[in-house]
Parts: structure tokens; sequence; C-alpha cells
């Protein structure tokens, strides 16, 4: 069930859903996935989302206030999949709002709306026996996090039952922009590699081509999060979708261009 | 609520649970820390150097054994059962928080850390962490709400004075929770360095368990001070319950003595509306918020409610998860007295006996105002009366209009 990256270097793009509106999101996702994005991950939003930084921290506090619901979430998911069969759909999340929507409901309901896979972000696998059996039951991928921190023995656990892809956290840290990509990135998805087969997809802190292009030495895919809410945030709902794209189409220059 | 369907198989592989609460629901990124946590308060609690270094600190500096009052006016006005007061708030710092804060920090020094975080809403365990750093020279960084900052300044001056860093938090309610949130971001962020010194018996295991551990000593003492001033057990003993930690430890020797009634107090609030009120049991459901699965007021899609009591200590969204558990078994009751009945129960005790409580201790004081005529006079109450109230001197001041003439 692993997921397909069309291109080198492979992009996830990340997005809140319902910020700034629930047309809007389809919208932007749309011309990501026409842009080059392999796999749109859609963000559930919520009031506490603790390993998120202020940019996407705004960003859910903006949708909630909205009133997005899971079914929305799951209605902009079913959407994008009508639009574009071939591109990868993942739902992102804290458990909570899974909780209350009903897991069985929402493994169900999100299969019958196309996503290929689920990541919630305070799901370890240690707790996950009852939402991995759901997930498997409805054939839909589930996806943890390997962080720098995880030592060996996690990682194996970890690898043991992932599907889709494997998220490696560039860095100790919570989302958000940074300078430079840390050493830690190129260890942790080495790390990663002695124990699944899966693609791996390196996120937190990506923001740029010089990022892409560093990532793709090293893994199969970049997740580009705030630096991509940050852009929507700054722009109009109507302007979105299309600095989204422009942004986008940037993120994979040329080694020449990177060289300059 | 049949939408809870994960965490409700306890088993031998999901460590820290409480019944189908409590567990880990965390960051990858935060496990190994909190797996290094666990192996290493095993080995403390093994350890009797520690142990005798923690129990020193706890007499001699902290103050315990902490007396057994006989609020005897009390008992007299009220006319039914006999009322103790178990006197948390002589401790050192001024409330129960400091002997989880003495606990955590000799363990941060034990595993090699030197920097310290925690999160505080009334203030009370930030102060007791910024006390524990100072002894122990360690540096102290402490999260609080902009709201708490200013119901609270008082405690956020004596945090600064001890030498720590307060760091406002202006998002969500501005409260407690997104205090933790921000604390938990830092400790994200900073995990190799830095120890989360979290206050009270609620997050991530081992959390909950550490906690009630280093509060055990309450009720320990508890009944052994009954039991030697009433040669018998207590009817009931009455505890508040925010996060929960005052309450778990003084619940938690009485729990195999079925005949002692375990009441904990929650924050009415001003209303019985979403909103207006951090009554988890009332008005919550099972889920998770911040690392573990206990009752949480939410609203129907699962996004975190705002809470309300006038006492920040009690104002926080999701319980402890071992009173969660003890609240399905039915061992341990709880109620909720509101603000109005709070700063009634806290006039009623500064006047009758000479002390004033803490707000988050007053809202167990009302509880035993409301009780108290119910009963006989051969039963007993024990208040654990966690804290005291100087912290809260401008709210009661202007809640209670203090600075007019003829006020109260």
């Amino acid at each position: 069930m692993a997921l397909a990256f069309n291109h080198k270097p492979g992009l996830v793009v990340y997005l809140t859903a319902g910020d700034p509106s629930v047309e809007a999101t389809l919208a932007i996702a749309l011309e990501a996935i026409d842009a080059g994005a392999d796999v749109i991950e859609l963000g559930v939003p919520f009031s506490d989302p603790l390993a998120d930084g202020p940019v996407i921290q705004r960003a859910s506090e903006r949708a909630v206030a909205r009133g997005t619901r899971m079914r929305d979430v799951l209605k902009i998911a079913s959407e994008i999949r009508k639009a574009r069969p071939n591109a990868g759909l993942v739902i992102f999340t804290y458990l909570n709002p899974i909780l209350r929507y009903g897991c069985t409901r929402f493994v169900d309901d999100a299969k019958a709306g196309g996503a290929d896979g689920v990541l919630i972000i305070d799901m370890i696998v240690e707790e996950a026996d009852e939402y991995l059996a759901e997930m498997d039951r409805a054939g839909l991928a589930p996806i943890f996090l390997a962080a720098p921190t995880s030592p060996d023995e996690r990682l194996k656990n970890i690898a043991a039952h992932a599907r889709g892809f494997i998220y490696a956290i560039s860095r100790v840290g919570i989302t958000g922009k940074q300078q430079s990509m840390t050493s830690d990135a190129a260890a942790l998805a080495t790390r990663v590699r002695r124990w699944s087969e899966l693609p791996v997809a390196v996120g937190f802190g990506i923001s740029s081509a010089e990022h892409v292009a560093q990532v793709a030495e090293f893994a199969d895919a970049a997740v580009i999060g705030s630096a991509i809410v940050e852009l929507i945030e700054r722009s109009t709902p109507e302007a979105a979708p299309g600095a989204v794209a422009r942004f986008i189409k940037g993120l994979r220059l040329p080694q020449a261009a990177l060289a300059r | 609520m049949s939408s809870v369907v994960l965490p409700a198989s306890p088993s031998e592989s999901r460590p820290g649970r409480f019944g189908a609460y409590g567990g880990r629901y965390v960051p990858e990124t935060l496990m190994a820390a909190l797996l290094e946590l666990e192996h290493e308060y095993e080995l403390a609690k093994a350890d009797a150097a520690f142990q005798a270094e923690l129990a020193d600190l706890l007499k001699d500096f902290a103050g315990r054994p902490t007396p057994l009052y006989f609020a005897k006016r009390l008992t007299y006005e009220l006319g039914g059962a006999k009322i103790y007061l178990k006197r948390e708030d002589l401790l050192h710092t001024g409330a129960h928080k400091i002997n989880n804060a003495l606990g955590q920090g000799l363990l941060a020094r034990r595993m090699g850390k030197k920097r310290i975080i925690a999160e505080t809403g009334a203030g009370q365990h930030g102060v007791a962490t910024a006390t524990v750093c100072a002894l122990l020279g360690m540096e102290c960084v402490v999260y609080m709400g902009d709201v708490d900052m200013e119901r609270q300044e008082l405690n956020v001056l004596r945090m600064r004075l001890l030498g720590a860093e307060v760091r406002g938090v202006s998002s969500g309610s501005k409260t407690l929770k997104d205090a933790i949130s921000e604390a938990m971001r830092d400790w994200v962020t900073n995990v190799r360095t830095t120890h989360y010194l979290l206050g009270s018996a609620l997050g991530a295991h081992p959390y909950p368990t550490m906690v009630r551990d280093f509060h055990r000593c309450i009720s320990i003492e508890m009944k052994q001070q009954i039991l030697e001033r009433e040669g018998r057990l207590p009817t009931a003993v009455i505890a508040c319950v925010g996060g929960g930690s005052n309450a778990i430890g003084a619940f938690y020797e009485f729990i195999p003595d079925r005949q002692v009634r375990l009441i904990g107090v929650e924050a009415g609030g001003r209303g019985t509306e979403l909103g207006e009120h951090a009554a988890r049991f009332r008005g919550g459901v099972p889920g998770v918020l911040q690392g573990t699965f206990s009752y949480v007021l939410q609203d129907e899609n699962g996004q975190i409610a705002n809470t309300h009591s006038v006492s920040a200590g009690l104002d926080y969204a999701s319980i402890g998860p071992e009173h969660a558990a003890l609240h399905d078994s039915g061992r341990a009751e709880y109620v909720s007295q509101d603000d109005a009945a709070t700063l009634d129960a806290l006039v009623k005790l500064a006047r009758t006996e000479g002390i004033l409580p803490a707000l988050e201790s007053a809202h167990a004081v009302a509880e035993c105002l409301r009780m108290a005529p119910t009963l006989s006079p051969r039963d007993i109450l024990v208040v654990n009366l966690s804290g005291r109230g100087d912290k809260d001197m401008g709210i009661i001041a202007r809640e209670l209009k203090l600075g007019e003439p003829n006020a109260t």
C-alpha cells in the first residue's frame, strides 16, 4: 500500500482544511496537484494543535472559528478524489476529533471519500491496536511519524506498522519554516531505511527549493506545510490557488538554478 | 458513547492505564523522553538515597508533615459532622504543589537535565517549580496564560524574584490548557536538554502515576493523623479537582477503605453551559487532550471547549485519568460548587477559623459546608486545604468589593 511518488523528488503538500474556506481549500488542492504535488495532506483543524507552530495553529484557529467539521474535511477529500483520481490523499489530524466522530465511522467515511492514508499526529504505535485493525479492514494506510529522537527499536516497530510512507521529522521541534536543514534529517532517513521499504517523506521546516533539493539526496519526498499555509494566510481566497501553484512549481528548480 | 473505541481495551502492552483511561498520546518526538522518564523514575523509586533526600527536603524545606487541624468553631456553627482540615496551605510556597516539584526536580537532576520548563494556572505550581529550580541551581521557564498572568500577578512576581522566566501565552483561551500546549511545544523542541515538570496528575504516562506518588504523602499522613485523633477513619475526604493532583494525593491511601467516601469538587463556574464552568464529569465526555485519555469538555466536533472558574487552578478542560477511572467505578464521587458558593465558603472559613484558603481549596470547603449539616456529630469530614489564599487577594478583593466600606 505504498503511496506512489510520480516525481523526483516527491512533494507532499499540507493544507489546513477550511482555511480560508472549504471551497478555497478544494481549489488550492486541485491547483497544487496540477502544479506537481504528488500527495495532498489534508489537515483536520483542531483547537489545541500541540505539535504545530504558530502558522498552522493560526490556520487551525481560523478554520475552527469558521465551523469547519470533520465531515467538511471528508467532503473536500472526496471532491479532490473525484477531480484528480491519481493524486495521493492523506488525512492529517489529532486524535480527539476522530474519537468524537467515531473511529469506525471515520475510517469508513475516509475510505469512501477516496483517502489513501491517515496520519494522527498524537498517536504512537503502542496505542494504536484498534485503530490499526480498523485501518486494515478498510484498506487505508496508517502513516506514522519517525523522529530524530526515536531509537532504532522504535523505528523498527514504527516501520512494522506503517503503510503508505514513513513521515520522518527533519528535526526535534514543532512545525514551521527554518533557514537550513539539520543533519538530523539525513541520519534519520538512513536509519528508517534499515527497517522499511516504504518511501520516506521528510517534513517540518521545509520551505524552499534548496531544502527540497537537499531532501532529494537522501529521501523520496519532501513535506511542505507551514510555508504554504503562510502563503495562503497572506493571499486573498481568490489569489491563493494561483499563488500556491506558482510556489510549488518553484520548489523543483533545476540543479543549475540552485547552483547560481 | 459508541464513538469512543480506541483506548477502550487496556492491556499489558499499554502502560499507565487506569481502567480505560490514561495512556500516551503524544507526537513521536516525545516518546524517547517519556520512556527515559519512566525508566529513571522506576530506578529512583527503588533508590534509598533518592528517597531519603526527598524525605529530608519534604520535612526540612517544605515543612512536612502538615497538621491535621480540627476546625472547632466551623464544626460548632454548622452543627453536624466534625470537620478537620489537612493543612497543605502551611507548606513552603503555600500549596501542596511543592511535594511534586521537589520530587520531579530531584529526578530531573538525576537525569542530568539542567533546564526545567513548567506550566501554571493559578501560579502555585510555577512558584513551587521556580523555588525548586533555585534550590537545585537549574534554569527555569514557566508558561502561563495571559489571562492567568493578569489574575495571579503576585505569583508572576514571585516566580521572577526566584529567577524563573515567565512566558505569557496568548493563544486559545489564554489559560492553563494553552500554557500546557506551549510547554509541550517547548519540550518537543528542547527535549534533549529539558525536563518538563508537569504540575498535575495529567498528561502522558508516567506523569499521572508519578505526580500521584509524589502527593501520596498527603493521604499517608492524613490517615495516620485521623486514626491518632479519632481512632477511626473519616466519613469522607473532600478535595478540589482541577487536574486533580491534590485530590489524588488526598484520596490514594483511602481507596481500599470502602467505607470512606472520596469526594472531588469541580469548578461549577457561573453557569451550566459549555464554556461557563470546568465540571468535566457533568459536561464532558471521554477524549484525548494533551497526552492522555480522560473526560474532556469539548463540542460535538471534538474541539476543546473553553472553561471558566473564579480559580485559575481549576480552570481546565480535562481531568487526571485516575479520577476518570475512580468516577466510572463509582469509588469516588464528583460534584461541583459554583463561583458564588466558593466565595461564600472562603469568607466563612476566614471568619470562623482565621484561615484564608486558596480559591481552589475553597471549592472543597464549600462542599463541606453543604454536607456537614446533613450529617451527624459521629461523622468526620476531612477537607484537603490544598493551598492558601494570599495569591488570590486581588480577585477576592474585586469579587467581594473589599475596597468599599461595608463590604461583605
